[in-house]
């Protein structure tokens, strides 16, 4: 019988951390399939983050860094430019990348390193408990607004792939939603495009996954993929928010 | 090779690439611009690297990213910048990462004032950042101490796989001096083959981590890691004495710069039938505790001279061991002790010792 599905050699075997219905595991695995698709697992490094995902570089089969929080994409700046035959990525959650490390990946983008950041965005701090992340949505209740995200003390959430997009220095910047298998699907395609980018040393490739928390979001997991749909996807809009220019043919 | 008259920001810069260093991240501060600006020049001539940073912070993980994929790197700064730095040099000695990291100091605390000092040697030798970690904390007096010391700093931080501080008063970096650049052999980083993450082709994956949350595991880490300073204590311990071959009555400890100071005044204090010897540690991290022992043991009493409150005092103290007494005399906020400064120290020092007879 031929299989049609099997794991990944991208990662290992063993259970995962992650709470039921987060779909962590699913990002791990697109980013998995990919290192292997693309054949850079043996020249990939990883970036591992302060987080739910602190543990990223327990599951996948390559080198991988454990960085401080927030700085993924300085520690995978001082990786790729020495040594530039990597393929390096960063995998970092809304805390870790939209809050405290917002420098580091503004200017990592900034500077057009040919790195892969992964952003998993599920609009609160899960590892912590809960609270208010960045992108926490107006109005939306965690354990730090009770009352609700209000926007007149806590300003609007951080749009990153938006304000990444604006930047003149050429780059792949992206959007995509785990609430659906048709998505995910999407979603895959997403994150080869950017590593690709990398492999053919085109530009810095970012790509922002809206995630689910269901244990932070008190939802069951049904309801944490509708709560993405009806909730993340009016604030966050999907697509290709920035895609390099094509070189003209013949041109270097 | 000829002397060469070099400012010492600049010199420190060759010196690293003499050792084989390619890679420098950075971010600007006043006293040690000269330094990255040098480097920017000459790392591109040379197959190397020069990365303008966009903090402090950014710096020391792009350090720890570098030095983790098994590059010899360095970078510098000056004390405010240090401390920015901290975090990241907690990681990178947690990691056991060999990095070389320049500190310029200047006047503190906070903002406080552009020129030289030796603000930071208690930040540099005990509270660099969380955690139980030591940095090893080299200390030079001239521009060619400088450029000798930073090719050891290599040396020693892929030996101990550990980072290393290069610790100069600002003057260091912004005097000129003659230098000369010993001829040395440099291979790839040592000690970096089963470690560095290289890609896992043809072996397993390997991590880069100062994460360990099993108790145990962490316990035995820390005792391990600490096994390797007392090694380092051992081996790498310097130290300069300085007119102590014959008896003294006062023994002056000092570091860096400063101790240049105490030279002339020992010079002077000659001149006047008065009998000063000098100490100076090298590496002020590991301290050369025993040796200061031995040479406070000769001397009456003992005066520690820096161009601080007093951060070095300490160390002395340990070493004076209740024996002696130790005065301080110090000048701070970009102020240096001057040779007439000293020299009244020692006899105020010296009017102490016979008081006390």
């Amino acid at each position: 019988m031929k299989p049609i599905f099997s794991h990944t050699e991208g990662m290992i075997t063993d259970p995962m951390h992650y709470c039921p219905g987060c779909t962590h595991g699913i990002i791990h695995r697109l980013v998995g399939e990919t290192l292997i698709e693309l054949g850079i697992r043996e020249r990939a490094v990883g970036v591992s983050p302060v987080g739910c995902s602190v543990f990223t570089y327990k599951y996948f089969t390559c080198d991988m860094f454990q960085a401080s929080h927030g700085r993924a994409p300085a520690v995978a700046t001082g990786a790729k430019r020495c040594r530039p035959e990597l393929i390096v990525f960063c995998y970092q959650g809304d805390g870790d990348l939209a809050a405290i490390g917002t420098s580091e990946i503004i200017h990592a983008a900034n500077r057009g390193e040919k790195i892969t950041c992964i952003f998993v965005n599920n609009a609160i701090y899960g590892m912590t408990g809960g609270q208010m992340a960045p992108t926490t949505v107006p109005g939306q209740r965690t354990s730090t607004t009770p009352g609700g995200r209000n926007v007149d003390e806590d300003g609007f959430p951080l749009k990153m792939s938006e304000i990444l997009a604006q930047l003149q220095t050429p780059g792949y910047i992206a959007r995509v939603s785990m609430h659906s298998p048709e998505e995910i699907i999407r979603a895959k395609r997403v994150i080869r495009k950017a590593f690709e980018y990398q492999v053919n040393n085109t530009c810095f490739s970012f790509v922002e996954f809206l995630s689910t928390c269901p244990t932070n979001w008190g939802l069951s997991p049904v309801d944490s993929l509708n709560w993405i749909k009806n909730s993340m996807l009016p604030y966050y809009p999907l697509g290709e928010h920035k895609v390099p220019e094509q070189k003209e043919e013949g041109t270097q | 090779m000829a002397k060469i008259l070099m400012k010492g920001n600049e010199a420190i810069g060759e010196a690293a690439i003499k050792a084989g260093c390619l890679y420098f991240f950075g971010y600007p501060i006043t006293p040690q611009n000269e330094l990255p600006e040098y480097l920017s020049k000459r790392l591109p001539q040379v197959g190397g690297r020069y990365i303008q940073t966009e903090s402090e912070v950014a710096t020391s993980n792009m350090i720890f990213g570098a030095a983790g994929v098994g590059v010899r790197v360095m970078t510098s700064s000056s004390s405010p910048g240090i401390s920015l730095m901290s975090e990241g040099l907690s990681y990178l000695a947690g990691a056991d990462l060999p990095v070389v990291i320049v500190n310029m100091m200047r006047a503190g605390p906070g903002l406080a004032g552009i020129l030289p000092a030796q603000s930071d040697y208690a930040h540099a030798t005990r509270g660099t950042a969380h955690g139980d970690f030591q940095l090893l904390v080299l200390a030079p007096s001239s521009v060619q101490e400088a450029v000798d010391l930073t090719m050891l700093c290599f040396e020693l931080a892929e030996k101990y796989r550990m980072p290393v501080m290069l610790l100069g008063d600002g003057m260091i970096g912004q005097m000129m001096e003659p230098v000369e650049f010993p001829p040395m052999e440099v291979g790839p980083p040592m000690n970096a083959d089963d470690w560095a993450l290289t890609g896992c082709k043809g072996r397993a994956p390997r991590l880069v981590s100062s994460l360990f949350l099993d108790p145990v595991e962490l316990n035995a880490k820390n005792h391990e890691r600490f096994e390797k300073y007392k090694v380092v204590a051992q081996n790498e311990t310097r130290f300069e004495l300085y007119n102590c071959d014959e008896p003294y009555d006062i023994l002056i400890t000092a570091f860096g710069v400063m101790s240049r100071v105490c030279k002339s005044a020992i010079t002077e204090l000659k001149k006047q039938g008065v009998r000063v010897g000098l100490f100076r540690p090298i590496t002020v991290k590991p301290y050369p505790s025993e040796a200061l022992s031995s040479a406070i043991l000769k001397a009456r009493r003992v005066l520690d001279v820096e161009m601080n409150m007093g951060q070095m005092l300490v160390d002395v103290q340990l070493a004076a061991n209740g024996q002696r007494e130790v005065d301080f005399m110090g000048k701070c906020g970009g102020l240096t002790p001057s040779i007439e400064d000293v020299v009244e120290a020692v006899y105020a020092s010296l009017a102490k010792a016979e008081a006390a007879v």
